[in-house]
């Protein structure tokens, strides 16, 4: 479960202030909202990218408000999708394995189970460069799952996609979720969007959660 | 090519032409100076060992004072991209002092530097009783007076380098397990690589032209201290301008080969 607790944060003229919130185990949450509103900022919060002011964070009742990103545990699919463009799909799907020094063997069974059922397989070894839009989520979705998170974070990832590719899209998070059990917080502008894929969905509107 | 009208052909032919210009001057002082040496010239100053120890000495201190250059400009480049801190502005500032300094007070100051007393001891001496290194009037002077210049340079380029990495995936990084030492290992600084061969090539290049600080902080002496733009001045001083200018050549051809190779890396590792 994720808990945000009164969080408020502050950066220059931009204030988000006594922000609530609870997702239950497995839920899928889409967070809507005007631009310039803070629902990014609310996700880079529960990530650790971003310090808040005052208020409290916990996931499974701990407590992560001071803890650094890579103590969390939580898979983040930002809106610009972030790849790492010096890598192939491989590399950029093993990459959290890696880091956590994981085995070749068992990384590439993981690489390879998670392309599998994002349907990237044939796609491993190309460098992310050159990849179609739809191709580009799917890495950066099995990028943020290849770790078995607890929680994903979706910051408007479909965003800049066709219709199809779109449908595409919502289709495989429906799958991610059987699949997984994975918590979702995922930030939309897209109301279909959000009624087609989350159980819940939640305004932010002048600073606060409706 | 697209379909122009009379304008763009006009706008096109403009560019070209002031473009072309600078590049015509170039070609125009190397003919020139190929004009007035002769390969007999060349070939003589390469058969005298003091030359040939010149040729060396630049092309060691270029090296030591590019890869000095590399290790301070990456990490402050890195600073000065990623990070707000007080006084970042006198730090922008700062760095940016020995690009605009006339070079001849950059080595004014570094032999300042070495010989000012502090509570009666100056750091040459220091540096001497201590480690056993002479710096002023040896090569270490040379390295050092390069350094101070060219390092200026070649932060600048890795400031522009790592401006033009969106942060974004760094921080992604940080969320799938990386400390923000890993995150610029493996994620900032592969990225980086063009900009790290342009550092280095502008800190190498610039090396190669440094004269004036060389001059007054590490001296012009035969079989010691003497690079090639030091040579150009020591033949000149004593009247030998056909020799200058044979230098002068060896220098550009130096140079080009040097540049022409980094470029080479730089293309093959975009490939």
């Amino acid at each position: 479960m994720i808990e945000l607790k009164n969080i408020s944060i502050v950066s220059g003229s931009f204030a988000l202030r006594d922000v609530s919130l609870s997702l239950q185990h497995g839920e899928y949450v889409a967070l809507m909202g005007r631009t310039g509103q803070g629902k990014t900022t609310i996700l880079e919060a529960i990530a650790g990218l971003r310090m808040v002011t005052s208020g409290d964070i916990l996931m499974d009742g701990r407590n992560v408000t001071r803890l650094a990103p890579a103590e969390r545990g939580v898979g983040y699919v930002p809106q610009d999708l972030a790849l790492f463009p010096t890598m192939t799909v491989r590399e950029n799907v093993g990459f959290a394995l890696k880091v956590r020094g994981v085995a070749k063997a068992e990384r590439d069974a993981r690489v390879h189970d998670v392309a599998e059922w994002l349907g990237i397989s044939r796609l491993l070894d190309r460098r992310v460069t050159m990849l179609s839009g739809g191709e580009a989520q799917r890495t950066a979705l099995g990028r943020a799952l290849s770790f078995k998170p607890k929680v994903l974070l979706l910051d408007e990832p479909f965003s800049a996609l066709d219709d199809e590719t779109r449908q595409e899209m919502h289709a495989l998070m429906v799958s991610v979720r059987t699949h997984t059990g994975v918590t979702v917080l995922h930030v939309t502008h897209n109301r279909a969007e959000a009624t087609a894929l989350a159980d819940r969905v939640i305004q932010l509107e002048a600073g606060a959660i409706q | 090519m697209l379909p122009s009208s009379t304008s763009d052909k006009v706008f096109r032919s403009t560019l070209f032409v002031l473009g072309g210009s600078y590049v015509l001057l170039v070609v125009l002082l190397l003919v020139a100076d190929l004009a007035y040496s002769s390969w007999g010239q060349l070939a003589e100053l390469l058969g005298k060992p003091e030359i040939v120890h010149a040729i060396w000495l630049t092309l060691g201190t270029c090296t030591a004072a590019a890869v000095l250059s590399m290790l301070v400009a990456v990490p402050l480049g890195f600073v000065l991209a990623r990070y707000r801190f007080r006084l970042k502005w006198l730090v922008d500032a700062l760095v940016e002092i020995p690009v605009v300094l006339p070079p001849l007070v950059v080595g004014l100051s570094l032999l300042i530097l070495f010989h000012l007393p502090v509570n009666g001891v100056k750091l040459e001496d220091w540096l001497r009783s201590n480690l056993g290194w002479s710096v002023t009037y040896a090569v270490p002077a040379v390295v050092l007076a390069q350094f101070a210049v060219a390092g200026a340079f070649a932060v600048r380029t890795m400031r522009v380098t790592f401006d033009q990495i969106h942060p974004r995936a760094e921080l992604v990084a940080l969320t799938l397990g990386c400390s923000q030492a890993q995150a610029f290992w493996r994620v900032a600084l592969p990225q980086a690589w063009r900009g790290m061969i342009a550092a280095f090539t502008i800190a190498w290049a610039r090396s190669l032209g440094e004269f004036g600080p060389i001059l007054v902080f590490a001296g012009a002496t035969r079989m010691r201290t003497e690079v090639l733009s030091t040579t150009v001045f020591l033949e000149l001083s004593v009247g030998n301008l056909e020799s200058a200018v044979a230098v002068s050549l060896l220098m550009v051809a130096v140079a080009l080969v040097v540049l022409l190779v980094l470029r080479g890396l730089g293309v093959e590792r975009r490939a």
